[in-house]
């Protein structure tokens, strides 16, 4: 399961767009580690994980090359995390966290079921497996589409701001469940948010704004970061650094 | 200091819902009469409730086959006229080529009125049913389809995405994420659906035919029968109302978690 990823002149032109979203870009995914890219809305980061998702409509220009080090195909090995949990209002929770299987197979089987009861207890949700996602808060919600993400099971993960819906408070705590159960997957993270990528980080760039990856610094200390004065001071920088690049 | 204490529920909605619904009733019944004694209408432009009701209960047997004959070719016109709009509307996602083709027919169905075909229906399909249950479907049959097609097209495209990256193929998608996607938007086509299928089914009978409300209607009304006119009147106005309810409720029934996002 540790697989690490490279990204190669990756580029990409919507179509009708004036200019290229980005062109040339390579980063690299180093295995069980955590990449977080770093930028304003609107910079191109987001289009950046769409494209190594296979999610940009061929009708748009796009061209690069991913390899993973064991030579196989990136396909079917990714699991997607947004910032809305994308969980089906017409589906338990428990159907929800299944729905690989489901759109795989067609069925769940009972030892797939007894695994998402697993995860749910591992994530403190047990007891709402037959819930609606309409029922529950933001933060159970997004609790319930990591569920969903680790019940994938892929050795890749990329996430698309997915904290950055909720409060603080739920914020931080799912920031430290998330590092935590994905310890040992290769993770991407697109965050807008200095703290967030400062606290989850293996690997961190920065966005910037002639559409480059500038490799930052990180405190010493293994992510999950607390929030301490050494963190406030690198946040202090970078936000510095983001009004230069971006005004 | 104030105290507010709230309490509030709404188990007694679906009781409310029929005490209006009486009131209401009662209400048009009163007018209906005092129009009736203060511009002392002949019974033959305008019948009191009373003389409609003895001709309920009076001609029941009459009235019972041939309202069951409309409320047949109402419910199979639905059925038939919903099965259409939605092969239509998934062929027209699936085949995109096709889309271009099948539009032009697709608003031809809405723009040439019901009233212009009947005669051509007659034609081809006779006097009995078939001819009342085309009309039925054919006069449904844009309402479900735009609706079912906006609903099938206008999948949230993160749910969509999330279905690739797991990699599910296009026929998976459409069954475990499309369709139950659409449901919330189809089910206002239904509902519109259950509304205007009587219209289509009445219309046939008036056109030609051997049996029916509509049928019976029209005898009526050459024989300025027109209290028999009022009961058959009566019993259409109470069909359509309780099927738009029973599909209502069928439908709340089905897309239980339509109603939690919205609240109603």
């Amino acid at each position: 399961m540790s697989i690490s990823v490279q990204l190669s002149a990756a580029s990409l032109h919507y179509a009708g767009a004036a200019r290229a979203t980005f062109s040339g870009l390579n980063l690299n995914l180093p295995a069980k580690k955590w990449t977080c890219l770093l930028g304003p809305s609107g910079c191109g980061k987001t289009s950046l994980l769409r494209l190594m998702a296979g999610l940009i409509d061929s009708s748009h220009q796009q061209s690069g090359e991913i390899s993973c080090s064991d030579g196989l195909s990136i396909d079917n090995r990714i699991s997607y995390m947004a910032q809305q949990d994308l969980l089906l209002p017409w589906l338990n929770v428990l159907d929800n966290v299944c729905l690989k299987a489901r759109l795989l197979t067609g069925k769940v089987s009972a030892a797939e079921q007894q695994k998402a009861r697993q995860l749910l207890a591992q994530l403190n949700l047990s007891g709402i497996e037959k819930s609606l996602p309409d029922q529950l808060s933001g933060g159970m919600r997004q609790r319930v589409a990591l569920a969903r993400t680790l019940m994938q099971d892929t050795p890749i993960v990329l996430m698309d701001e997915p904290f950055s819906a909720l409060d603080a408070v739920n914020r931080y705590k799912l920031q430290d469940l998330a590092a935590q159960v994905l310890l040992d997957r290769t993770v991407l993270l697109i965050t807008h948010d200095p703290q967030e990528a400062l606290r989850l980080s293996d690997q961190l760039y920065l966005f910037s704004a002639d559409q480059q990856l500038l490799p930052l610094s990180l405190p010493d200390s293994l992510p999950p970061r607390a929030v301490d004065s050494q963190l406030g001071h690198y946040q202090q920088s970078l936000l510095q650094k983001m009004q230069v690049q971006h005004g | 200091m104030a105290k507010i204490t709230f309490s509030r529920s709404n188990l007694g909605n679906g009781f409310s819902n029929l005490w209006r619904l009486t009131v209401t009733a009662v209400v048009i019944l009163l007018l209906w009469q005092a129009i009736v004694i203060y511009f002392e209408m002949p019974p033959f432009i305008l019948p009191p409730p009373l003389l409609v009701l003895e001709k309920l209960i009076g001609s029941y047997q009459l009235l019972l086959s041939h309202s069951l004959i409309t409320m047949s070719e109402i419910v199979l016109g639905l059925l038939l006229g919903l099965l259409m709009g939605l092969l239509f509307a998934l062929q027209m996602l699936l085949f995109k080529p096709l889309r271009r083709w099948l539009l032009p027919v697709l608003i031809a169905s809405q723009a040439i009125p019901v009233f212009a075909l009947a005669p051509i229906l007659m034609l081809w399909f006779g006097y009995g049913m078939t001819s009342k249950v085309i009309m039925a479907a054919l006069i449904i049959f844009f309402p479900v389809t735009t609706t079912c097609f906006d609903g099938l097209r206008y999948t949230p495209i993160g749910y969509l995405d999330l279905a690739h990256t797991m990699g599910a193929n296009k026929w998976r998608q459409l069954w475990h994420i499309r369709l139950p996607a659409a449901l919330p938007t189809l089910a206002s086509g239904i509902r519109v659906a259950a509304v205007v299928a009587p219209i289509g089914a009445v219309v046939g009978e008036w056109v030609g035919s051997s049996g029916g409300l509509g049928y019976l209607m029209l005898q009526a009304n050459a024989r300025m029968q027109i209290a028999d006119m009022f009961a058959a009147l009566f019993i259409l106005a109470l069909f359509s109302i309780a099927l738009y309810y029973f599909t209502d409720l069928l439908l709340k029934a089905l897309i239980p978690w339509h109603r939690e996002q919205t609240g109603h």
